[in-house]
């Protein structure tokens, strides 16, 4: 075993080592040295705690104290009362910030409990490709309880007494959907798994699959008992292989275990899943759109009702929810509906997935409660803004969200405060945006995507969205007018008022809540025809310093164009009139002589 | 296989699987049997975990380290790819990010030979639930 008897950990992160981490490595070392204790007191830097605001952190091991904003003269203090008297350094440990009282152990902060791990409590603990791993983690412990203990009545009105709203976007309850699928009579019904995930930045539902699949099985037979179904489709997207292996693989081992098929549990209770694969059209997570794929016709939404709880797969009824609404009931029937109403917000119960993208430190996947604020989401747990820059706005729930600014930041997250705040939660899709972004450019990729995926059924969606970008592009060329603004404005809100499903009625979303936030950028734009982020091309002009020019002609040289003149020796001019913007001058000149005006 | 006909038979064929997986732990001489778990998950497979989970089986068999190597899913630390979870008999798991060959090499040599901690930790930062009620 270790010959250390200590250990000193030292977050590494970006924002630590901005904070001069590294210095707190060196003269803990040479404390340590000079108190000839570097053989049983080890000092290791790690990655980042997620803690940043705090920064740097040091963390003593075996006792966990955690202390924060430690500065490098703070080094001897820590190794001359800690290391060798065994005493807390009381002033650099965590604070309450409301109580006031110093906290020691960081397993009682309440940063290390902003996350909280329902929907992904197997991923990345078990074997996804090993049954006997999941059902040593209690799984289809919750099927059985069901199947042996309750009457699909009690089942639905327990989803219901959970409060949980399905995680695919719209946010509707997941026990009255399912309660709507048991009323209607059929001598056929399915249970349809949505793994359709096509949101640009979103991957929780491909990382439940990959890593979790039996949850989504458990389930799915959970709520074919619940709805009177005997049959269950899992509509997965062919991009996902890995997802798709392993879904493959689970459904073969609970067969073969006789958790899948005919006569569960002995209970007569008989239900299998089978795989549809989607092609990646992104309306196909629509529900509507999604069955009439199965089905084998166009993937197009059409006009509900019928809801698909009435007329679904195959004209019987279905009901279809999403992978991670999914993956969360058989821990809500475990541990019943009482424990995940008693986490989350008024309104929206239990935990949600984000998956954190663009210009952030931690990208990753983050599963938190719902309440709890951007900032925690995007400073603590995120790490903060990559690079140092600085915090510009937040997309969330991907092309079909809006974009949330600063004083959001304090909002706390649920199905109804981001639709307050002109946006949606989603799929829970977070893409961060810095200073460095142009919120006309990003409103113009977004529905650039949008355009892309429109499957032309309905004009609002096929010609307003194709009118939308034109003009987003006219105005980050430097040809739009004030006119234009009120113009895409308008256009926005017919759009959302009048297309057919859930694609063309968020679409807008971007245009509308970027609008809202960053007005002047897009005044910017039209009156003094600048963009401010430095981004659109059209509004750039590359000009050169003659204050720093030597004429060294290195830059008139690498110019593909030949836009750069002047003699030897003397300051060099760009014409802006043949310029590209190609930005090669400004990487070839080693006298910073060319900036972007 | 056998199949599990009743919900005894759930419970019992758990029961058996977690002493099974207590007897992996316990059974063998406990100093030195490690459980690492590598993340295989698209994004880890995306940046080289394929080639971390595969050197980790060969060396630890090469270099007489008894060990269960287990590949597992996203941990959520995308931006710290390839990621492994090294469990040390009756130590908390500690997951190690940026996982390269180098680093891998010095996992083996030093965490999982000596105990002695190598750079790229990412600490946990969150907590799991418990199913039982």
């Amino acid at each position: 075993m270790s010959k250390y008897s200590m250990h000193l950990l030292v977050c590494g992160g970006t924002g630590c080592h901005a904070s001069e981490s590294d210095a707190i490595v060196c003269n803990l070392r040479d404390e340590l040295e000079a108190k000839g204790l570097m053989d049983t007191v080890q000092v290791i830097m790690t990655g980042c705690f997620g803690f940043c605001e705090k920064g740097p952190i040091v963390k003593v091991m075996p006792d966990n104290t955690f202390y924060v904003q430690v500065k490098p003269e703070d080094a001897q203090t820590i190794v001359e009362e800690h290391v060798i008297k065994g005493r807390k350094v009381t002033r650099l440990l965590y604070k309450d910030p409301v109580t006031r009282e110093s906290i020691s152990d960081s397993k009682h902060m309440g940063f290390f409990k902003k996350q909280l791990r329902i929907v992904l409590r197997n991923c990345g603990f078990i074997n996804p490709e090993n049954i006997d791993e999941y059902i040593a983690r209690d799984g289809y412990l919750a099927l059985g309880k069901v199947l042996t203990e309750m009457t699909p009545e009690e089942v639905i009105k327990e989803v219901k007494a959970s409060g949980q709203r399905g995680r695919g976007g719209a946010g509707f309850s997941t026990g009255l959907k399912w309660e709507l699928a048991r009323k209607n009579q059929s001598d056929e019904k399915y249970v349809v798994c949505n793994a359709d995930e096509g949101d640009p930045g979103a991957f929780m539902d491909r990382s439940v699959l990959e890593g979790d699949p039996h949850s989504v099985l458990e389930a799915m037979a959970i709520c074919g008992y619940s709805i009177g179904a005997g049959n269950g489709l899992i509509y997965i997207r062919a991009e996902y292989p890995l997802a798709i292996e392993r879904l493959k693989i689970a459904i073969n081992q609970a067969r073969e275990n006789g958790l899948l098929g005919d006569n569960i549990f002995g209970t007569g209770f008989s239900f299998d899943i089978k795989l549809r694969y989607g092609a990646g059209a992104f309306v196909c997570g629509e529900e509507t759109a999604l069955i009439h794929s199965m089905e084998g016709l166009r993937g197009e939404p059409t006009v509900k009702p019928p809801f698909p709880a009435e007329s679904g797969y195959n004209g019987k009824p279905t009901n279809v929810n999403n992978v991670e609404t999914f993956a969360a009931i058989p821990a809500i029937i475990l541990k019943g509906a009482k424990w995940f109403a008693s986490i989350g917000t008024e309104k929206s119960k239990g935990t949600k997935v984000f998956a954190l993208a663009g210009k952030i430190n931690n990208v990753g996947l983050i599963e938190v409660p719902m309440g709890t604020t951007l900032r925690e989401v995007i400073f603590e747990i995120g790490g903060g803004i990559r690079n140092g820059k600085k915090f510009k706005g937040i997309q969330t729930g991907g092309p079909s969200g809006g974009c949330l600014s600063e004083k959001h930041l304090d909002t706390p997250i649920d199905f109804d405060n981001l639709i307050a705040a002109g946006s949606i939660m989603g799929s829970g899709a977070m893409i961060v945006l810095d200073e460095d972004d142009c919120m006309v450019s990003m409103a113009k990729f977004f529905l650039e995507f949008t355009v892309e995926e429109s499957c032309g059924k309905c004009a609002p969606c096929r010609i307003g969205n194709k009118r939308l970008h034109e003009l987003l592009g006219q105005i980050c060329e430097g040809k739009g007018t004030l006119a234009d603004l009120d113009r895409l404005k308008n256009m926005s809100i017919v759009i959302k008022d009048t297309a057919l499903c859930g694609l063309g009625q968020t679409s807008p979303n971007p245009v509308l809540s970027m609008m809202d936030n960053y007005y002047d950028e897009y005044v910017a734009h039209v009156t003094d025809k600048k963009c401010p982020a430095g981004q659109c091309k059209s509004l750039m002009e590359y000009v050169i310093n003659p204050d720093n020019c030597v004429g060294c002609t290195a830059c008139a040289r690498v110019c593909p164009v030949n836009a750069i003149s002047g003699e030897r020796k003397e300051v060099h001019h760009i014409d802006p009139a043949i310029c590209i913007k190609c930005g090669a001058c400004m990487e070839k000149c080693k006298f910073d002589a060319i900036f972007i005006n | 296989m056998s199949k599990i006909t009743s919900l005894a038979d759930l419970k019992k064929r758990r029961e058996e699987l977690k002493s099974g997986l207590d007897i992996r732990v316990k059974a063998i001489d406990p100093e030195n049997v490690v459980q690492v778990k590598v993340a295989m998950a698209t994004c880890g497979i995306a940046s080289g975990a394929k080639t971390i989970m595969e050197f980790f089986l060969e060396q630890l068999d090469r270099r007489n380290i008894a060990a269960v190597v287990t590949q597992t899913g996203c941990m959520g630390y995308c931006y710290a790819e390839p990621t492994i979870e090294v469990k040390l008999p009756g130590q908390d798991p500690v997951v190690f990010g940026f996982v390269d060959l180098k680093r891998a090499d010095q996992i083996i040599e030093k965490y999982i030979k000596t105990g002695e901690l190598v750079d790229g930790i990412i600490p946990v930062n969150y907590q799991t639930i418990d199913l039982k009620e």
